[in-house]
């Protein structure tokens, strides 16, 4: 599903963001991207979806190289995957399923689909009684549900979630997350970038640790050892 | 296509005022446009009318026998340039003098020798009254020997000639910085819009629109903006036109308005303006889109 081999990315103006990453992420997994702030974890998110290239090495996503993506393939990549941050990116000037609609209506979706769609992903994240509320009368966990209502509409292969828990107190966490399980559970790929040890503890999950640009650990191929030395280096 | 019309639509709902201002920059530069297409287009009406007047007058020798000035004359009248040629003999000359200078009436009865040449009176077609063609139909016409003197009034038809010109240059002029005045405005709008809806164009891009679907509804709403400030201009200029007409109590009872071919061009063009300034600031906004 995701393929990266060898990957460096630098930013136009800076010093190299990503240095030789290589990882794999197959079907059904749930993978954790961790590191300190400015380690490179939303660099790499950004190449899934294709908002960044690499400078050097090969990126392939549900098929794609996004390295050579021609201008026009990328919305056709980026209908496969479902994308997540920390800010939620809802309109502001909607309600949650004018939301989550605008998604489908903007790819092109038919018409008379997209009622029944919304509605069906409002209840696979709990918030059938929030349809018709902005987001400004929605709590922060219920502006981040919404918003994966909206990345889940279009049946992705992939969810990348970037800090998904980010402004989130320790509840609406809790509930946020036993969602993106839920949806790795049901068959998608999650993605999920975070700071939240806790979190990452919890659950017996694939974690890769992203340091100054590096993978540093990856328990599907390092041994947990290494793992405890990498979070206490936290 | 239906959503495509919505976007467009809403975006005038969301941004009334901002919209409002778009059309009225659009609708008054377009006006100004149109004053001055109607100002060149009654001064090319006038002109006609003036210009029909041009005319070449050749002063017949006394004594010329009438045949050979008639034979001339169909060779005259055979030039590419020339429309009508009119033989005015003597006595007619003098006719005409006692009939049209009426104060000297009595002078021209006593008359006993007719002081008056014949002439032979050119007048040229649309298309030939500028002054070359004036100069060179004046100078064939100097080639008969019978001909005494060639007049037409030579400054006046150079005069003419200029002023066209100049109305045609200046109103070029105005009419590109008007132009790209309005595509300015238009493009400041747009790109106005796109910040205002940045959030949007995000999360379209991030759910994986195509590129004219996001571009879509601002080239739309673009040239909505144009057609509705077309129109408006129209009713501007009409407004302009009556107000004109009827205050001048009948002095400029004959100005003339837009032909429909005109009024579809003026909207067309303010369609393309929109269009085209919305493709200018979108593509400069949304590069990489
Ligand atoms: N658009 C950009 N232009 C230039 N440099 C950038 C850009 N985005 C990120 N960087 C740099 O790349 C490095 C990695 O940044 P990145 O955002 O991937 O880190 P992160 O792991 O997501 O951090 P955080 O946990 O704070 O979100 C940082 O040094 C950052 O300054
Ligand atoms: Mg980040």
């Amino acid at each position: 599903m995701i393929r990266l081999t060898h990957v460096d990315k630098s930013y136009p103006n800076g010093a190299p963001a990503l240095k030789d990453v290589s990882f794999r992420v197959r079907k059904g997994e749930f993978v954790f991207l961790t590191g300190h702030s400015g380690a490179g974890k939303s660099t790499i998110m950004r190449l899934l979806f294709a908002e960044q290239r690499p400078t050097h090495g090969e990126v392939r996503v549900s098929g794609y190289d996004v390295g050579t993506l021609k201008p026009r393939d990328v919305p056709r990549l980026r209908r496969r995957l479902g994308v997540v941050f920390q800010d939620f990116r809802l309109l502001e000037d909607r309600t949650a399923s004018e939301n989550i609609a605008f998604a489908l209506e903007v790819t092109g979706a038919r018409p008379d689909t997209i009622g029944a769609r919304v509605i069906r992903v409002l209840a696979q994240v709990g918030l059938t009684a929030k349809a018709r509320a902005y987001p400004r009368e929605m709590s922060g966990g219920e502006q981040q549900r919404i918003a994966i209502a909206r990345a889940l509409v279009n049946d992705p292969a992939i969810l990348l979630a970037d800090e998904p828990t980010g402004n989130l107190d320790e509840r609406a966490t809790r509930g946020v997350f036993q969602l993106l399980r839920d949806i790795n559970a049901a068959g998608t790929v999650v993605v999920m970038a975070t700071h939240d040890l806790d979190l990452v503890r919890q659950a017996p999950y694939r974690t890769i640790e992203v340091r100054e640009g590096a993978i540093v650990y990856d328990s599907a191929t390092d041994d947990p050892a290494s793992a405890g030395a990498a979070a206490e280096a936290e | 296509m239906r959503l495509l019309t919505r976007e467009a639509v809403l975006a005038f709902r969301r941004a009334p005022l901002l919209s409002a201002l778009s059309v009225t920059t659009i609708a008054f530069s377009l006006f100004t446009l149109g004053l001055f297409g109607l100002v060149a287009l009654n001064l090319r009406e006038a002109l006609r009318g003036i210009e029909e007047r041009v005319e070449i007058v050749a002063f017949v020798l006394h004594g010329t026998p009438a045949e050979t000035v008639t034979l001339a004359t169909q060779d005259i009248a055979a030039f590419p340039e020339v429309q009508r040629v009119n033989y005015v003999s003597e006595d007619e000359a003098l006719e005409r003098a006692r009939r049209e200078l009426v104060e000297f009436r009595d002078a021209y009865r006593d008359l006993q020798v007719n002081p008056l040449p014949a002439s032979i009176e050119v007048r040229l077609r649309e298309g030939h009254r500028d002054a070359g063609s004036v100069e060179r139909v004046a100078e064939r016409l100097r080639g008969f020997d019978f001909v005494e003197d060639v007049r037409f009034g030579r400054e006046w038809v150079q005069k003419l000639d200029h002023l066209r010109n100049i109305t045609g240059v200046v109103g070029g002029a105005i009419g590109l910085a008007f132009a790209a005045v309005a595509m300015v405005i238009i493009g400041v709008t747009i790109r106005i819009t796109l910040l205002q809806r940045a959030r949007e164009i995000a999360v379209m891009r991030l759910v994986g629109a195509t590129k004219w679907f996001i571009r879509g509804p601002f080239l739309l709403e673009g040239a909505l903006k144009g057609l509705f400030g077309g129109a408006l201009s129209l009713l501007l200029c009409y407004g302009g036109y009556l107000l004109f007409r009827d205050s001048s109590e009948g002095t400029l009872a004959g100005l003339v308005f837009f032909t429909p071919a005109h009024m579809l061009l003026i909207v067309v063009f303010g369609v393309l303006l929109g269009l085209g300034a919305s493709v200018l600031s979108v593509g400069r906004q949304l590069r990489n889109v």
